[in-house]
């Protein structure tokens, strides 16, 4: 799925280093990438992992310290100014200044553009008007709520139509329902209008649930590149069994052992397996449990998590990790 | 609580017929910064508190010189002071930006570094005018002798020196990012013994030697001797000629300076 005759974005051992207190940070470390037009991928992380380092070197803000990106089409170094005419982005930040009004905002972003001063206009009314900011255009953005200026945000992001889009953590600080909004116009962004969104995010179930592809980073590398569904599936299914004995229990850990692939552990009087279609293989284990004189008290089967994945490969779980303050931001 | 949009973006926006050049970008811009600047006028009077002050506080104890009230001696500091301030201030606005996150998307757009700065550089010139008006309007009827004519020049060399100075606020705040505080230091340290080698308050002529050399190697003590001489009616040549070098060597080194750290901004 990743390999197109012309992929939107395309990375060669692309590399940042931050100097830091007189130390090298590798931010991100020689990064092989390719998005095919039409994707909605999102890269998944904990903060400090390099994803928004990733993102600030192909949307042309720091320049990488080695490799090369080329984003639709263009060099982001040699030809940093083509990859700005052909993005849209909406950063960490609000794209609209606080002193400024909303309107004045889209239209100066829609005449950066090249667009003339009827046609900016036109434009900006009619972002406005679908991102239901109109009535709220003439009003200092200091004065906006968070939600309402998130929107306006995507919407001067959008002011040239872009075909590839990148947002930087857009649903951090947004309340749940603002959150889902924003999510809902970003897959029919991509949907119904079939604009490449690539966006950096640390919620789980945000990737989970919009992304077609998930790029999970780590310590500045890539370590999961697939769909969600299909990095869980090959995790599998949490099966959780109790016994009424200790003895009952590894009895049936033998049992378990022979199923193809499963990874068992026993807990006292507790089982824990971890096995691909394990909601399938339960009713079958239960039953042959049962016969064989050793039956389970209780079952419990749980589908794998994004995070389940994340703590698979990494050891650690992107829930804590995920409430680590250092900023890469910042280091930019 | 409102959802997101009603209705699906439709990518209706028109081809860009073409890539706007690097007047059309910075005139982009400098409309963007000055659009707060008319829509509160009362803003420019910020940088005015101190210069008031010293007019309203201080003026009054300056004993008149020969050939004139110390008014009239006084007031072209003062306005040269103003432009000062309003322009070191500058800065302060695009740090606001950096942090909340506009300056980034500016960044990302189509708008060149250059016309970023330069337009932001630019939009100084118009609330120097504005508070150079309100001083004129506020001491013309005490022992000022108004010569519009000097008064323009005058408003000529500051506007250079106000872009050279704006230019150098701007750099100051990327330098600083998101750190307020070295902003405020640097320009506070900066800024007083500027003014008071410049001899805004106080005249340097019997100041000792080493006092002297620094006056002289500051631009601003040639700006000010040339607004006094436009701003009494005369245009000595030598002058308002040394206070445009000083002010264009400042627009210069502003310019410079900001671009660099503009094209260095991330």
């Amino acid at each position: 799925m990743t390999t197109t005759p012309t992929p939107v974005i395309r990375t060669r051992g692309l590399t940042r280093h931050f100097t830091r207190h007189h130390q090298t940070v590798e931010a991100v470390r020689g990064l092989d990438l390719e998005v095919a037009d039409g994707e909605l991928v999102a890269f998944l992380g904990p903060n400090g992992a390099g994803k928004s380092t990733t993102l600030r070197m192909l949307t042309t803000l720091i320049p990488p310290t080695s490799g090369t990106a080329e984003v639709a089409g263009h060099d982001v170094v040699r030809e940093h100014r083509d990859v700005r005419r052909s993005i849209g982005y909406v950063g960490q930040g609000n794209a609209a200044g606080h002193q400024q009004r909303g309107r004045d905002e889209v239209v100066s972003q829609a005449r950066s553009f090249g667009l003339g001063r009827a046609a900016a206009a036109a434009r900006a009314d009619e972002l406005l008007e679908a991102f239901d900011l109109t009535e709220h255009a003439m009003r200092p953005v200091s004065t906006l709520s968070g939600g309402q200026r998130r929107r306006l945000d995507v919407a001067i992001g959008l002011v040239h139509a872009p075909r590839l889009m990148f947002l930087d953590e857009p649903s951090t600080g947004l309340d749940p329902q603002n959150r889902v909004n924003l999510q809902e116009q970003v897959q029919r962004l991509n949907r119904e209008v079939g604009t490449t969104i690539v966006m950096t995010t640390h919620y789980l179930e945000e990737a989970d649930a919009i992304a077609d592809r998930v790029i999970v980073i780590d310590h500045g590398l890539v370590i999961a590149d697939d769909t969600a569904s299909r990095l869980k599936s090959a995790l599998g299914d949490l099966v959780s069994l109790g016994f009424g004995s200790a003895a009952d229990a590894a009895a049936g850990a033998a049992r378990a052992e022979r199923v193809n692939g499963a990874s068992v552990e026993l807990r006292g009087s507790d089982l824990v397996i971890r096995v691909a279609h394990g909601r399938d293989l339960a009713p079958g284990l239960v039953a042959d449990l049962a016969a064989a004189g050793t039956p389970a008290t209780r079952l419990e089967v749980a589908g794998p998590t994004l995070d389940d994945v994340f703590l698979d490969l990494t050891g650690r779980s992107l829930r804590e990790t995920g409430a680590d303050t250092t900023t890469e931001g910042a280091a930019a | 609580m409102t959802t997101l949009t009603r209705t699906p973006v439709q990518p209706s926006a028109p081809e860009a017929p073409s890539a706007p050049g690097f007047v059309a970008d910075t005139w982009n811009v400098m409309v963007r910064e000055l659009r707060p600047v008319f829509r509160e006028p009362a803003s420019v009077l910020f940088a005015m508190v101190q210069p008031l002050v010293f007019l309203g506080l201080f003026a009054p104890l300056l004993p008149d010189v020969g050939d004139g009230s110390a008014l009239q001696w006084f007031v072209p500091g003062i306005v040269a002071m103003t432009a000062l301030m309003g322009a070191s201030f500058t800065g302060a606005s695009l740090m606001q930006e950096i942090t909340s996150g506009s300056h980034e998307r500016l960044l990302v757009s189509p708008l060149s570094r250059s016309s970023l700065l330069v337009g932001r550089a630019l939009k100084e010139v118009v609330p120097m005018l504005m508070q150079t008006v309100i001083i004129v309007a506020v001491v013309t009827p005490f022992s000022f002798e108004l010569h519009p004519l000097g008064i323009l020049v005058g408003a000529a060399v500051l506007s250079l020196f106000s872009i050279g100075i704006g230019s150098l606020s701007f750099a100051l705040a990327l330098a600083a990012k998101d750190q307020d505080w070295m902003f405020w230091t640097v320009q506070q340290t900066l800024i007083f013994p500027l003014l008071l080698l410049a001899g805004v308050l106080l005249p340097l002529e019997g100041a000792p030697r080493w006092l002297q050399v620094a006056s002289d190697l500051n631009p601003l003590t040639y700006v000010v001797e040339a607004e006094r001489a436009l701003f009494a009616g005369d245009l000595p040549a030598d002058t308002v000629a040394y206070g445009f070098l000083a002010a264009a060597l400042t627009a210069a080194l502003g310019l410079v300076v900001g671009l660099k750290a503009m094209r260095g901004s991330s």
